[in-house]
């Protein structure tokens, strides 16, 4: 990385003081231990960590951007493999508005064979909760045997009341597992369990182990270079663009977690040779788990922006020795044009512009240097749902100064936002509309604002025309009404 | 390689390329283990079937694409349509990342809410710790002038009692002791988003109007607009009626400019809502007039509790409806309808004159919330066609009678069935066995569009796959002349579809129709 740029510090260090001037001293107190700059290592550029407190309890009665362990679970981790019915096991609101709002595209027929972009819920009612719900989740289980014979296999994704009120959602696994003959895998991902989506990943990997892995014999040959692909959710087709390369580079994806993934392709997981994992926060879990129980070993790579791409495939191919390195650097070559084209077509627009982030659990630091290929420069960043090694990972991405907020609630971002006025910001639905009411560009960078995909050198391409579009957009220079404008009433008066 | 700096490809053009149609297909075969491509066909062809329909049809416990959110989704947009006022939502604070995303959805605008955060040790302990610290946060964070009070699934499992919680709170100091906190039990596993928009302005109304006699009638109407995803273009246009009327009136709860402020610079976080004096003064009004009857049920009663003459609409859409609703106003308030008003009721019922013909006849379902059913089946009836289907998963037995007494007064409602509780998976089965030519509901309709190739027309909340569409009225003349519109475009949108193939169906792709 040789894009060198400073943030303001000691601008960035009064903005956290003024924001925390605003709490009452109990919540200031606690937010101040979220709230960081990035500092270098004494002896190098690279900055060493970013140290904030993560993954602990949101304060209350402040705009938290955070989920909770369900959509960690079923938003994230389950609901993308798309041969199985994921019901949504509790009262309808979760399922209802999480109901096709991450964009994990995938191919198959709806409602036939495959299930991603439907709600199915046991939409409990008054009398389940007096009298728990077990018997009607047996029900529901042989209602959906009976009208979605395709399906591969059930999970119970269960909200709030189920943990509360103590229903045994595992022996309904177990019992209805049998008599159907199918996976069937309870997962205890109750909203209020943890502190936000994070824990949800935890659970979700976890039934993946307990409920799926070694459960059926599998007849499957494994080859030299197969790889999983864990931790990429295809949305807007990321996880295709993304396949495409490591097929190019000879390796045979058997398993894509979860975007586009199948049941078979993650029962086979084990026996791939090599786990390679994008999003490290939500399925580093199950990464280790196959690294300790079947030996396979696992690595981090990034393929946003083209010198992440890059070096991602060099890694990559290394662990596979010389005959995919070769392959690695043909398509590495081959993609130089189309990655030089991009540049050459927006680097006038775009260099210099500086990007505030703020998103969940990888982007916050993986997305930094697309932007610095096209000569951005990230003045902060921050998680939802990082923990401490999050943290840790960002110190490589970022430059020093760089204001570093941890759970930051609507309230810092909107003050941190208007202190420094970067010329874009990249966060969610939730925060998007105030940002963009401000005058400041906006994208989307859950969702790539039903853009996408942004993986791959395909998507880089995409980011690019995105962020130009976003930043370029002739809608800011309308925000003011010439009659409110001196500097042009000075021009008409002339 | 498909992909260019020139011409750059997202999505949907992108993955139509032939190398990832050819990397697609690999993955199919190679590693998901489908079914065989028979079995997957015969299985689609199976769910077209009456025999699909009647298994599908007695369904007794599994749900699937319920029409229907759940409680607090409905107090927090009601708690939007007060003056300065913050919602906060006791319970687990996911819930609230989900109403505040579904609402910005919609909307295209900000959703402010704030949520007690209550994780594990609130499940064991209740949350009275969270509402105490959460309630002074918000107050001094976010310089609210009301902050509205409901909960979510788990407050309500464990039995936490928001009055007492907030008497606690105001003891320890977390916000004087008069600002005003109203609150609403909204369980997410009791109605739908319909009775905690009730729950929530009843709670608002008890805050203000408890322990206050009522003096004196003013001549004012209250209007209670209910849970409308269309509340930026109807309110407004109620306003300009009621205003060329010169009648007195108060909008109770009107979210209309909080979910539509201007972008000019500065993000307000709160905009507009009803004024909280003028909250205070509406239990003094003549009477209270409800736009929706499903979603102010509780409200309703309450307004005739204080005395206060009451009558409610069904989500007034189309010709007979809007007249009903301006005589109910005019006689409440003694005031006429103006001559302008007729003129434009003159100018729909010209609209619907010239169109007649392309309506006449065409078989309709309509899904959503029940009163939107209502208002939705009555106009359509007016425009000669038939509201085959008529379904709304949180509609109730009394709704169901109410839908088939309306049917009965037309002879266009004569063969329509009224779906109460089901799905739109039901929905499916019954689109399949029983076809019509047009689908009227919301953006999850866009699955039953795809499936059973019914024109869908977007006409009710969430709508999240176009923009904009709130910020037009569907009540009123004004109003119908929209709805009118709406339909024609997907009728003749559909028809040039059809018809455009060149050389061999374009015989009918006329020019003037």
């Amino acid at each position: 990385m040789t894009f060198k740029y400073h943030n303001d510090s000691d601008f960035h260090a009064k903005l956290i003081a003024d924001v925390l001037s605003q709490y009452p001293d109990k919540a200031a107190k606690r937010r101040s231990k979220h709230l960081s700059l990035a500092t270098s290592e004494k002896d190098g550029n690279a900055t060493s960590e970013c140290e904030v407190k993560s993954n602990i309890k949101s304060v209350p009665g402040v705009m938290t951007i955070r989920g909770c362990a369900y959509a960690g679970s079923k938003g994230v981790v389950w609901g993308p493999i798309k041969d199985m019915v994921h019901i949504s096991h509790g009262p309808v609101g979760c399922g209802q508005y999480s109901w096709s709002q991450r964009r994990n595209y995938y191919v198959g027929l709806t409602g036939i064979d495959t299930f991603v972009t439907m709600q199915f819920t046991s939409d409990f009612q008054e009398k389940d909760i007096v009298f728990g719900g077990d018997k009607k989740l047996e029900k529901v289980i042989d209602e959906i045997a009976e009208l979605f014979p395709l399906s591969n296999g059930i999970t119970l994704q269960s909200e709030c009341p189920i943990g509360l009120i103590g229903d045994d959602i595992e022996a309904v696994a177990r019992k209805k597992a049998k008599e159907h003959a199918t996976t069937v895998v309870p997962v205890r991902c109750e909203g209020f369990r943890g502190v936000s989506q994070s824990l949800g990943h935890h659970i979700a990997n976890d039934a993946i182990r307990d409920w799926v892995f070694d459960k059926k014999d599998i007849k499957f040959d494994p080859g030299p270079y197969d790889v999983n692909v864990i931790g990429d959710y295809n949305i807007g087709g990321d996880a295709w663009a993304s396949r495409i390369l490591l097929e190019e580079i000879g390796l045979r994806v058997v398993g894509n977690w979860s975007g586009d993934a199948t049941l078979a392709e993650v029962e086979r997981a084990p026996r791939a040779a090599l786990n390679l994992i994008h999003c490290y926060r939500s399925m580093n879990y199950i990464s280790r788990h196959m690294e300790e129980k079947y030996g396979i070993p696992w690595m981090e790579y990034n393929f946003f922006g083209h010198s992440q791409i890059d070096a991602s495939l060099r890694n990559i191919a290394e662990h596979f020795g010389p005959e995919i390195q070769e392959k690695a650097e043909k398509v590495i070559a081959k993609y130089q044009p189309l990655v030089w084209a991009v540049i050459d077509k927006y680097w006038q627009r775009l260099s210099g512009k500086r990007v505030m982030l703020y998103v969940g659990g990888l982007r916050p630091r993986h997305v930094v240097t697309a932007y610095e290929d096209l000569g951005m420069e990230i003045v902060g960043t921050g998680y939802e749902f990082g923990h401490g090694d999050d943290y840790q990972r960002t110190g490589h991405y970022v430059k020093d100064g760089t204001l570093i907020y941890d759970d930051v609630t609507g309230y810092e971002l909107e003050k941190f936002i208007e202190g420094i006025r970067p010329d874009l910001v990249g966060s969610g639905v939730k925060e998007k509309y105030p940002v963009q009411k401000m005058g400041i560009p906006f994208r989307q960078m859950h969702s790539w604002d039903y853009s996408g995909p942004y993986h791959g050198y395909d998507g880089f391409a995409i980011f690019a025309r995105d962020m130009d579009m976003a930043i370029n957009n002739p809608v800011w220079g309308l925000y003011d009404a010439p009659w409110k404008n001196d500097r042009i009433l000075a021009a008409v008066a002339g | 390689m498909p992909q260019s700096a020139e011409k750059t490809l997202d999505h949907a053009p992108l993955f139509c390329e032939p190398e990832y149609r050819k990397m697609l297909a690999k993955k199919k075969l190679k590693f998901e283990c489908p079914h065989p491509d028979q079995v997957v066909s015969d299985q689609r062809e199976f769910t077209k079937s009456w025999e699909y329909r009647e298994k599908n049809l007695a369904r007794q416990a599994l749900v699937v694409n319920p029409a229907k959110a759940c409680q607090p989704l409905g107090a927090v947009f009601a708690a939007a349509g007060f003056e300065r006022t913050m919602s906060f939502v006791h319970g687990s604070q996911g819930c609230v990342a989900y109403y505040r995303s579904h609402l910005s959805r919609h909307f295209k605008e900000p959703s402010s809410v704030v949520s007690s955060s209550m994780t594990e040790d609130a499940a064991v302990f209740g949350g009275l710790k969270n509402m105490v610290d959460g309630l002074a946060n918000t107050y001094k964070l976010y310089n609210p002038k009301m902050i509205a009070v409901s909960t979510t699934c788990m407050a309500e499992v464990i039995g936490d009692d928001l009055h007492g919680f907030i008497e606690n709170a105001k003891s320890e100091g977390s916000v004087p002791r008069d600002f005003d906190v109203p609150f609403a039990h909204t369980p997410a596993f009791v109605g739908s988003h319909v009775d905690g928009y009730d729950s929530m302005v009843k709670g608002v109304l008890e805050n203000f109007w408890k322990g206050t006699a009522r003096s004196e009638a003013t001549a004012s109407v209250n209007i209670i607009p209910g849970f409308d995803g269309f509340c930026v273009g109807n309110n407004r246009e109620l306003k300009r009626l009621l205003d060329l009327m010169q009648v007195t009136y108060m909008f109770i709860q009107d979210a209309s400019d909080q979910f539509d402020t201007p972008s000019d610079g500065n993000f307000r976080m709160y905009d507009g809502g009803t004024k909280i004096n003028d909250v205070k003064a509406a239990l003094n009004a003549e009477g209270t007039l409800s736009l929706q009857y499903y979603n102010t049920r509780k409200t309703l009663d309450y307004c005739r509790a204080v005395g206060q003459a009451t009558t409610s609409f069904r989500y007034p859409l189309g010709v007979e409806a809007t007249d009903e609703l301006l005589m109910a106003i005019s006689d409440i308030s003694t005031r006429e309808i103006p001559e302008v008003i007729r003129l434009e009721r003159g100018r729909l019922i010209d609209a619907m004159a010239d169109s007649q013909a392309w309506l006449y006849g065409k078989k309709y379902a309509i899904y959503g919330d029940p009163d939107f059913v209502y208002g939705m089946a009555r106009f359509i009836m007016e425009t000669g066609g038939e509201p085959t289907h008529c379904l709304a998963t949180n509609g109730t037995s009394a709704w169901e009678d109410e839908m088939k007494e309306l049917l009965a007064s037309s002879p266009f409602g004569k063969n329509a069935q009224v779906w109460p509780g089901k799905d739109l998976w039901a929905l499916r089965s019954l689109l399949f066995t029983e076809p019509v030519d047009l689908l009227i509901g919301n953006s999850y309709g866009k699955y039953l569009e795809r499936d059973t190739g019914t024109p869908l027309v977007r006409l009710t909340f969430p709508i999240f796959d176009r923009h904009h569409h709130h910020r037009f009225p569907l009540m009123g003349y004004q109003g119908g002349l929209r709805l009118l519109t709406a339909i024609l475009d997907k009728i003749f949108d559909n028809l040039d579809r059809e018809t455009m193939h060149a050389g061999v169906t374009d015989y009918s792709y006329d020019l003037t129709r």
